[in-house]
């Protein structure tokens, strides 16, 4: 399948180039958050709610504030002028800074300790004394939905809004199809097959926790915050807003950044109170979460409960789906929180072409915020629509690829093509996908393997899995949609920007608006930028996160970097070819149309011999007297990239499995995925990304489960109580690609950050089923762990449908 | 993640570090610090003194002295694991102590301290406990033996006193053959055991002679299934054998459930892994 760009030999545009970011993450001399000490720096640690839902009767500090070292304690009443957590998607109750007198999730802020140490300050956290009237929590999602008691007592529901389509927005189009759908139920020759799931809450857990540093700088009237983040000019228009400043009275600096996975895609309570004391104290002050502080107060994702259903003919034809789901927002709405599920949306019938009625409502509950988290929505979306067609392929007694294959929207409807809500899909070639995973994998051989095994008595399971996702946001025209970013001082968060310097010396500066959280940045850029220029990688360095210095982007997020900054970055870099052209073209006193840069250099066509460095070609452009009159001086370049769509990567998983009937324990045997996110400019760093997407999607079907108890009570503290995959639970992943490139951004990169997970869950589900398939078994909920699956085959069992 | 303030001693003897540990109130012995750490982190426990043993020469060594093996104070997981005498004549140990945590775990952890620490999910205690261990505890009033299986007394709780420190665990060099299996959290052998079984025994002229088998994870200690044990002595050691002494393997155990396990699922797993266990060493004693 190969992929990248093809072009010439010195392109190093789809070439593997090593990370030029890992020696210093090898080597320990990267520089993240918590390791900054910064003159007379104060820690901070929280009290924290024991309870999922009461009322604060008291809060004693007296204690905590007489012990050494202790610089303050406060609680709500403090921060109250600063009002609740500044929030994009402000739809739902808001998160205060602080939880005034009432708790509404475990783990909740009551108070804030600063004090000398970190030691220090957990001792006087200990020492607050809070009296709590313990309530009744909301958790379970069908009684949130059902109104029976409210979570927030002063509004009028739990349910905050239901996304449904398609189309969206157009009630009467969605009773047309709803209508549709019910006709084919009708009908005598078709099969309706539903499914209950849940999509279980999970855990972020980036291997570094979040952590803050904010300094007031009483005498320049600034703060300067570093901050574990993914969208620092967010972070820093948060605290603008907040604290009533300019947009250049806030510095904000995330240095390499432990990754994110949609957990720092937010503005925390924490980062706004940590610049709080320090404008009270004028120090320094520093907030670091703790594991179990991340495990219970850094946003959680998916938790979801819903029925999928396919209604189709004996031949595979399917007629309609319909989604029917509620989701868990917890009990406050931070960034994003209701718009997850809207994503979920976008691509609810995925590269499908049937009827889709599909409608998830968003509630609250007594518990942690959800918010984005790798995929965010998508793999919820996905899990159930393929959970669904695999089991009405099963039904229906037809081979689950030709169910998939019969449904695809054909490659000929692009350009063109749109989703079941009527939004435009830039490219698609689904069934070339497919049919190239199944030849890949030897997809028949496969299957008779299974058969073979399956016949001497072996639990085997093939489980197969499509999806599109949509990604690269873009457009920036979601600003009309109420995603405008406007809360954090930014008008429209989704076009990207890239600024390209060519220093004196020939080198190149790139400085980006969006930072990695482990993606490879500052060699994804290297390549785009020496792509244009022919500057060679090695003298080209990135720069990002630092909001005094770089250009607006909005973040590392949504699979969107490369697709619009990447976009920016590359139009900036052929600004600067222009001008270069012409300074060249001076120096070797010929057109610059008739100028070609190789080699590290540029030369006049067809005359090779005289070639002029990049130096020669920039001490030209920092000399401005000898510049040829009415050129300016200097070889720099901003732009900005405003994309018209999203993207719309795809892809199709094959896992094969293998259950103990015995002990109900899963091994994943192989795992094959094909996906397309059209043009690759690293393969080695797209097949990373691949690769821990499968992982935490697969850690998804197998290991974690970060849900609440019933109580409100949350027992995953730590990662004894929520286990992650590890290299060790995996085997090797087989990664291949068609590509068919976006013809919306000039790089046709589509974004490959979150694929393997929206992918991943359902395959390796669909696997297990498969396995169990010949005991009866028809669904297994996630995560599939031994008690769980052993479970499952003792049910199945007992109701006597063993063959 | 931050303890609460305590005091460090770094002993350069034993006899020093007994003497610490008689003279001070709430001290604790510090080895390789992987389960005691995290549950001082935590805040779950909280000594006043931690008495570092990892300076005091003499701890590291994993010796073979002709009727036994002594397994030092300070033999990490990975060593035990890795030690050529200790696959021969305890194989159970070998495999358990291989199965424990991860590479960083087995290299920092030590056996004896995953003994001391009794967790009813870790793997060591029981293969000790099959092979007939005997724990030889120290402290300033002289050294003790305590046999396996007295040394087990409830979660979290050994025969070990206050004062005591666990300088060296001794397998006999009994003949047979042993084994040890689990499934772990994660599946297959990674990650605590949501159960486990170890076992130990001889055959002679094609009967089972002698056998003990312990069980991880299911009870409130690692805990001596004597009925298998019963059960196979004088039988063939046939697979139908096995597969019905097993099914005794929770005679006398209160089976506990846990975020990773059903009683009944527990219960279940229990004879499951004794069942393999004891397939595994039968095949390896004849």
């Amino acid at each position: 399948m190969g992929g990248g760009f093809g072009v010439s030999t010195t392109s190093v545009l789809g070439g593997v180039v090593k990370r030029r970011e890992d020696p210093a993450l090898i080597r320990g001399t990267g520089l993240y958050v918590d390791d900054l000490q910064l003159p007379g720096m104060l820690h901070v640690a929280f009290v924290r709610s024991p309870y999922a839902h009461a009322r604060v009767v008291s809060v004693d500090a007296s204690d905590a504030e007489a012990m050494d070292g202790v610089r303050a304690v406060y609680t709500a009443a403090d921060v109250a002028h600063l009002g609740d957590l500044v929030t994009q998607v402000a739809v739902g109750k808001l998160r205060p800074l602080l939880a005034g007198d009432k708790v509404n999730h475990l783990g909740e802020a009551v108070a804030m300790v600063v004090a000398d140490s970190r030691y220090g300050a957990r001792d006087a956290a200990d020492a607050v004394d809070v009296e709590y009237d313990p309530l009744d929590p909301v958790i379970d999602l069908k009684e949130a939905a059902s109104d029976a008691a409210l979570v927030h007592e002063d509004m009028e529901s739990n349910v905050l809004l239901a996304w449904e389509g398609g189309p969206w927005g157009d009630e009467e189009a969605i009773a047309a199809t709803q209508q549709t759908i019910a006709d084919a139920k009708g009908r005598d020759d078709t099969v309706s097959v539903s499914i209950e799931a849940v999509n279980q809450r999970l855990l972020p857990m980036p291997m570094e926790p979040r952590s803050v540093v904010a300094d007031w700088n009483v005498g320049y009237g600034r703060f300067t915050v570093h901050s574990s983040t993914q969208i620092a000019h967010a972070l820093a228009g948060g605290i603008a807003q907040t604290f009533g400043l300019s947009l250049t009275d806030v510095r904000c600096i995330a240095p390499e950044v432990g990754g994110g996975f949609g957990c720092k895609l937010n503005v925390y309570n924490d980062e706004i109170l940590v610049c709080f004391a320090s404008q009270q104290l004028g120090r320094p002050v520093k907030f670091t979460e703790t594991r179990r502080d991340a495990a219970g107060s850094t946003i959680h994702g998916r938790g979801w409960v819903a029925t999928a259903t396919i209604t189709g003919t004996a031949d595979g034809q399917i007629l309609g789906y319909e989604l029917d789901g509620i989701a868990d927002m917890g009990a406050y709405s931070q960034n994003f929180t209701v718009a997850i599920p809207f994503l979920g949306l976008f691509v609810g019938a995925g590269q499908y072409t049937f009827p889709t009625h599909w409608k998830v409502a968003c509630v609250h509950t007594h518990t942690m915020t959800t918010d984005a988290y790798r995929g965010a929505g998508r793999p919820e979306a996905a899990y159930y629509l393929e959970r669904a067609i695999d089991a009405f392929a099963r039904e229906i007694g037809v081979d689950p690829a030709e169910v998939r294959r019969k449904n695809f929207i054909p490659a000929d409807s692009f350009p063109g093509a749109a989703t079941h809500i009527g939004f435009p899909m830039d490219t698609g070639d689904y069934e070339t996908n497919l049919d190239a995973l199944l030849e890949t994998a030897g997809y028949e051989d496969l299957k008779a393997e299974r058969d073979r095994l399956r016949a001497e008595g072996r639990l085997v399971g093939l489980g197969l899995a499509t999806y599109v996702e949509v990604c690269g946001f873009g457009p920036s025209a979601l600003v009309d949609l109420g995603f405008s970013w406007a809360a954090y001082k930014i008008p429209s968060g989704f076009s990207g920007s890239g600024l390209v310097r060519v220093q004196a010396d020939g080198t190149a500066s790139v400085i980006i608006g969006t930072g990695p959280t482990g993606q490879g940045h500052q060699t994804t850029w290297a390549q785009i930028v020496s792509n244009q220029l022919g500057i060679p990688v090695e003298n080209i360095r990135v720069s990002h996160g630092d909001t005094a210095e770089s250009p607006l982007g909005i973040g590392t997020f949504g699979s969107r970097s490369a697709a619009v900054d990447g976009s920016a970055t590359y139009e900036a870099a052929n600004k600067v070819r222009a001008k270069a052209a012409d300074l060249a073209a001076h120096l070797l006193e010929a057109s610059a149309d008739d100028i070609v840069f190789a080699d590290g250099g540029a030369h006049v066509a067809g005359s090779p011999d005289q070639q002029v460095s990049w130096s020669d070609i920039a001490t030209l452009a920092y000399q401005p007297h000898r510049l040829p009159e009415g050129m300016e001086g200097g070889l720099e370049a901003h732009a900005v990239f405003s994309p018209g769509n999203a993207t719309w990567p795809f892809g199709s998983h094959l896992a094969l499995v293998e259950v103990d009937g015995d002990t109900g324990d899963v091994k994943l045997l192989r795992y094959i995925a094909m996906d397309d996110c059209g043009n690759v400019i690293n393969p080695m760093i797209v097949d990373g990304q691949i690769h821990g997407g499968l992982a935490q999607g697969i850690g998804q079907a197998m290991f974690e489960d970060g849900d609440y108890e019933a109580d409100g009570n949350l027992l995953k503290w730590s990662f004894v109580e929520y286990p992650l995959p590890t290299s060790a639970d995996l085997p090797s992943f087989e990664l291949h690609r068609t590509v068919t490139p976006t013809d919306i951004n000039p790089l046709g990169v589509k974004g490959i950050g979150e694929a393997g997970t929206i992918g991943s869950a359902q395959t390796v589900v669909n696997a297990v089923v498969d396995a169990l398939s010949p005991l009866g078994v028809t669904h297994v909920d996630m995560p599939l762990r031994p008690k769980r699956v052993w479970a499952a085959i003792q049910a199945a069992k007992t109701n006597g449908s063993v063959s | 993640m931050y303890p609460r303030s305590f005091e460090y001693v770094s002993p350069g003897s034993l006899d020093e570090a007994t003497s610490v540990l008689a003279s001070t109130e709430g001290a604790k012995v510090l080895a390789g610090g992987m389960s005691l750490l995290p549950l001082m982190k935590l805040r779950l426990f909280s000594p006043d003194v931690l008495v570092d043993i990892g300076r005091i020469p003499g701890l590291s060594s994993i010796e073979d002295r002709g009727d036994h093996l002594a397994i030092g104070a300070m033999v990490s997981h990975a060593a035990t694991a890795s030690d050529s005498s200790i696959a021969e004549h305890a194989a159970a140990l070998a495999t358990a102590a291989s199965w424990t945590g991860d590479v960083q775990v087995r290299n920092q952890g030590t056996t004896c301290g995953s003994i001391a620490h009794a967790d009813i999910a870790a793997d060591q205690p029981s293969a000790a406990l099959a092979l007939g261990a005997t724990m030889v505890a120290a402290s300033a009033g002289g050294v003790r033996e305590i046999a396996a299986s007295d040394f087990f007394v409830d979660t979290l709780t050994t025969a070990l006193g206050p004062g005591e420190i666990l300088t060296e665990v001794r397998i006999p060099k009994q003949g047979g053959a042993s084994a040890y299996e689990k499934l772990g959290r994660r599946g297959g052998h990674t990650d605590y055991a949501v159960a486990g079984a170890a076992v130990w025994l001889d055959v002679s002229d094609g009967a089972v002679s002698s056998a003990r088998v312990a069980l991880t994870g299911v009870g409130a200690k690692p805990t001596l299934a004597e009925g298998v044990a019963e059960a196979l002595i004088g039988t063939d050691g046939s697979d139908a054998a096995i597969a019905e002494a097993s099914e005794r393997a929770l005679e006398g155990v209160t089976v506990l459930d846990d975020l990773f396990g059903t009683v009944e699922y527990k219960a279940h797993l229990a004879k499951v892994m004794t069942r393999r266990a004891l397939q595994q060493a039968v095949a390896a004693a004849t």
